[in-house]
C-alpha cells in the first residue's frame, strides 16, 4: 500500500532537514503505529504524505499502491485513498460543514468517475456516520470546525474519515484532547474502518491509545529517522522507559 | 495659484459638451432645471472630470479612464425594450415589482405601476418631475459632497427616472426592482429619487446590468427614510459593458428609521459606487454593505460617507471586496461624528481578499469625531488566501479551484449574509460562483 524510501525533506527554503532518511512500508491490512519525541518529524512525514507544499522532499521516494505520491496533488491523493486526520484541525469560517463534506465526497467520487450522491443518500451516511461517532448535528449545522473543541475537532476529523472511506488511514495524535469517553468512541470508529483493504499509520504519543486500536507494527521516529521497529510489546516498553536509548543510538 | 488659467479638455471633455449642445434642448425640465444643468457643465468646464488630484478620486481617476464620451443614448422602442427586460437575468425568479428605466426614460408601460399604487406606492416619472413645481430641490447634492463630478455630470445630463413615493405606513407585500434596461449602446443618465412616508417599509432592488458601450451609465438616488420607515436597497451592478458605471447614494434618515443596503459589484471595467448617508433623526441604524469582485483591468471603487449629524445613531459599514488580474480595488469609508451626536456608535470594517500578485487594493476608513461619548471604530485587511485553509480542502479531495471558491465564497458570504436579505443571498451567492468560473 505505501512504501517510504530513503525520504529527506526539510521545510522548504530552510536547510535543515527534518526528515533525514525514512524508511517505512505498510502493507495492506496493516495498522503500524508511529511513536517519537516532540519534533521528531511525525507530523512533518503526515504532511508530506498529504501533499502539503510548504515542505519539500530533497531525495528518497513515496509509493502509494505503486505510484509516485509525491507528484500527486493534494486532492488526487485524498481521490487515490489517502487521508490525514490533523493533528490540529483547522477552523474554516464561512464554510457550512455540510456543504464542505458533500463537496469532499463528491469531489472524490467524481475523481473516481463515480456517480455523485444524492441529496437523501448523502443525508443518510452522514446521520449514521454522526451517530456511531456522538457528534450531534448541531455541531454539522455550524461552519467547519469553527468553534469546536479540541476533542470534538478530533471527533470530526474521524467523522470525515468515516464518510470518506479512505485506503490509507494516516492519524495524527488523534487521541490527544480526547477525554476518555471519546477516546472509546473514536477508537471504535477507527476498528471499525480496519479491514484487509485498508492500511493505518496511527501516530501517537501513548500506549493508551494503542490498547483500543492494536497495532502491527511499531515504530520510533528520532530525529527525522526511523530508529526502532517491533510489534506492539515495544508501545509497552517505551511507556515503561521513555525514549532515553533511542535518542542515543539516532545522534 | 493658477486656477484663472482655462484648462486644456480631454477628448472626452469635448464630447461631453458636444453632447450637451446638441441635447439640450430636448432634455426634461423647467427653466429653473436648466440653469442647474448649465451650472453644472460649467463646473465641468472648469474643473475637468473628476480625476487623481481631486482627493475623492485620488484613485480612481475618471478623467483618465474616459477616452470619449458618446451621446446619450436614443429612446428605447417599446418591444425592443421588453424583449431586453425578458431576456436579460438579474434577480432570477424573484417575485417582486419591476419599475422600468429603458435607456435612461421611465417607461410606464412596462412597469407595474398600477399593482404598486393599490399597495399604496405611486411612481411619478422624474421627466415630467423635472418640468413641474419645486424642480430644482430634486437635484440637490449631499452635504458631505457639494461639488462632486460625477453628480455634476449627472444634473447636467439626467434624462428622466423615477420618483417613487410609499405612503405612510404602508409596507410593499414585494420588493421592487428598479431596472435600468438598454436596448442601445449610448450613455444612461437617471435620477430616482424613492420616498417612504412615516412608518413605510420597502425593499428595493436596482439593477444595472445592460451594457451600454463607450457611453457611461451614471445614477443618482436620493433616499429619503423618513421617521420610523425601513429601507433596504440591492445594487446589483453586473454584466459585461467596458463603459463606466457611476452610481450615487444620497439618503437622508429620519428618526427610528432603519437604512440597509448592499452595493454588489462584479466585473464591471470602472465603477464607483459613492454613497451619502446623513442622520436626520435619533435612534436610527444605517447598515452599508459591499461586496465587490474585480479583475483583468478592472477598477472597483466604493465610497461612503455617514455623517452623524444627530446623537444615539448607529452605524456598520462591511466592505469586502476580491480582486484578480491586475485589477485595482478602492475603499474609502469616513464616518463623521458632529460634536453634538454623543452616543454614537459606528463600525466600519473593509476586507480584501487579492487573488493575484499584481491585484491592488487601496483601503481608506476614516473616523472624524468631534464628540466626545462615542464608541466608533474602523478596520482594514488585506490579504492573500490562507494556504492552511487551501491545503485542508484539498487533503480532503477538493481540486484547487473548487476549494478557492469555497474560500472566497465563504469571505463574500459574511457581507452578504449580514446584510441579511435572504430573498437575494442564494442569487447573489450564484454570482460570486459565475464571476470565478468566468471572469
Ligand atoms: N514549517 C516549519 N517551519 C520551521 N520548522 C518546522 C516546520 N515544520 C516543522 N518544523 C520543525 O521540524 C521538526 C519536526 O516537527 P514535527 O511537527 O514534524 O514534529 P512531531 O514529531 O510531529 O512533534 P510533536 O510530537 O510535538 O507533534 C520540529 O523541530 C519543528 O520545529
Ligand atoms: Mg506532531
Amino acid at each position: 500500500m505505501l512504501e517510504i524510501k530513503n525520504l529527506h525533506a526539510r521545510v522548504a527554503d530552510e536547510d535543515t532537514e527534518i526528515l533525514r532518511g525514512v524508511n517505512l512500508t505498510v502493507n495492506t491490512g496493516e495498522v503500524h503505529a508511529i511513536m517519537g519525541p516532540n519534533g521528531s518529524g511525525k507530523s512533518t512525514l503526515s504532511y508530506i504524505l498529504a501533499g502539503r507544499d510548504s515542505y519539500e522532499v530533497t531525495e528518497g521516494e513515496v509509493l502509494f499502491n505503486g505510484e509516485n505520491m509525491l507528484e500527486m496533488a493534494p486532492d488526487e491523493r485524498a481521490a487515490a485513498g489517502m487521508f490525514l486526520a490533523f493533528q490540529y484541525p483547522i477552523e474554516i469560517p464561512g464554510v457550512a460543514t455540510m456543504e464542505f463534506l458533500k463537496t469532499a465526497m463528491n469531489a472524490q467520487r467524481k475523481a473516481r468517475g463515480e456517480d455523485v450522491l444524492s441529496i437523501p443518500d448523502f443525508m443518510r451516511r452522514v446521520k449514521a456516520a454522526a451517530a456511531h461517532l456522538n457528534v450531534s448535528m448541531d455541531m454539522l449545522k455550524r461552519p467547519l470546525n469553527v468553534g469546536f473543541s479540541g476533542g470534538e475537532k478530533k471527533r470530526a476529523e474521524i467523522l470525515q474519515m468515516s464518510l470518506l472511506e479512505p485506503k490509507l488511514c494516516v492519524l495524527d495524535e488523534t487521541d490527544s484532547g480526547l477525554d476518555i469517553d471519546a477516546l472509546r468512541i473514536v477508537s471504535e470508529g477507527v476498528n471499525k474502518l480496519r479491514s484487509p483493504e485498508r492500511a493505518m499509520v496511527v501516530i501517537t504519543h501513548y500506549q493508551r491509545l494503542l490498547d483500543h486500536i492494536v497495532p502491527d507494527v511499531v515504530h520510533v521516529l528520532s530525529k527525522g529517522r526511523i530508529v526502532k521497529t517491533g510489534d506492539k510489546s515495544l508501545a509497552l516498553e517505551l511507556e515503561e522507559k521513555g525514549y532515553a536509548d533511542y535518542i542515543d543510538t539516532a545522534a | 495659484m493658477n486656477a484663472s488659467v482655462p484648462i486644456k479638455h480631454t477628448q472626452a471633455e469635448s464630447d461631453l459638451f458636444n453632447r450637451f449642445e446638441r441635447a439640450k434642448d430636448a432634455l426634461p425640465g423647467s427653466v429653473a432645471v436648466a440653469a442647474l444643468r448649465e451650472a453644472a457643465l460649467n463646473q465641468v468646464r472648469e474643473k475637468g472630470l473628476p480625476h487623481r488630484r481631486v482627493e475623492e478620486y485620488k484613485y480612481s481617476d475618471l478623467r483618465a479612464f474616459l477616452k470619449s464620451a458618446a451621446p446619450l443614448a436614443d429612446v428605447a422602442d417599446i418591444s425592443a425594450a421588453r424583449a431586453v427586460l425578458v431576456a436579460q437575468d438579474t434577480f432570477g425568479e424573484l417575485d417582486r415589482y419591476k419599475v422600468v428605466l429603458a435607456n435612461g426614460i421611465y417607461l410606464e408601460d412596462l412597469s407595474d405601476a398600477a399593482a404598486l399604487a393599490s399597495e399604496g406606492a405611486t411612481v411619478t416619472n422624474m421627466s415630467d418631475a423635472l418640468a413641474g413645481e419645486h424642480s430644482a430641490q430634486l437635484l440637490g447634492s449631499p452635504k458631505a459632497g457639494p461639488n462632486d463630478g460625477v453628480i455634476a455630470l449627472n444634473t447636467a445630463f439626467v434624462q428622466g427616472g423615477v420618483v417613487i413615493e410609499v405612503k405612510a405606513g404602508a409596507t410593499l407585500s414585494k420588493p421592487v426592482e428598479l431596472v435600468h434596461v438598454a436596448t442601445s449602446t449610448g450613455a444612461q443618465v437617471t435620477r430616482n429619487k424613492i420616498v417612504l412616508g412615516k412608518g413605510a417599509k420597502l425593499r428595493l432592488l436596482e439593477s444595472f446590468v445592460g451594457d451600454t458601450g463607450e457611453g457611461e451609465l451614471n445614477a443618482v438616488f436620493d433616499y429619503d427614510v423618513a421617521d420610523n420607515s425601513s429601507l433596504a436597497a440591492t445594487r446589483l451592478i453586473v454584466g459585461r459593458t467596458d463603459a463606466a458605471r457611476l452610481l450615487t447614494t444620497i439618503a437622508k434618515v429620519g428618526a427610528q428609521a432603519e437604512l440597509k443596503s448592499l452595493g454588489f459589484v462584479a466585473g464591471m471595467r470602472f465603477s464607483r459606487n459613492q454613497q451619502f448617508v446623513e442622520f436626520k433623526g435619533e435612534n436610527s441604524e444605517a447598515k452599508i454593505y459591499g461586496v465587490t469582485m474585480a479583475g483583468g483591468d478592472d477598477l472597483a471603487d466604493q465610497t461612503l460617507i455617514v455623517d452623524h449629524a444627530v446623537p444615539n445613531c448607529n452605524s456598520r459599514e462591511f466592505f469586502k471586496t476580491v480582486l484578480d488580474g491586475r485589477a485595482k480595488g478602492v475603499y474609502q469609508g469616513r464616518i463623521n461624528v458632529a460634536q453634538h451626536a454623543q452616543k454614537t456608535d459606528g463600525e466600519m470594517m473593509t476586507q480584501a481578499l487579492l487573488l493575484s500578485e499584481e491585484a491592488e487594493m487601496a483601503n481608506k476608513p476614516e473616523l472624524e469625531i468631534f464628540a466626545d461619548d462615542v464608541i466608533c471604530a474602523h478596520g482594514a485587511t488585506s490579504g492573500q488566501i490562507d494556504e492552511d485553509l487551501l491545503f485542508y480542502l484539498r487533503a480532503r479531495g477538493i481540486p484547487e479551484d473548487e476549494a478557492k471558491t469555497l474560500l472566497v465564497l465563504a469571505f463574500l458570504s459574511e457581507a452578504i449574509e449580514e446584510y441579511g436579505e435572504d430573498n437575494v443571498t442564494e442569487g447573489l451567492e450564484a454570482r460570486v460562483r459565475g464571476w470565478l468560473a468566468g471572469h
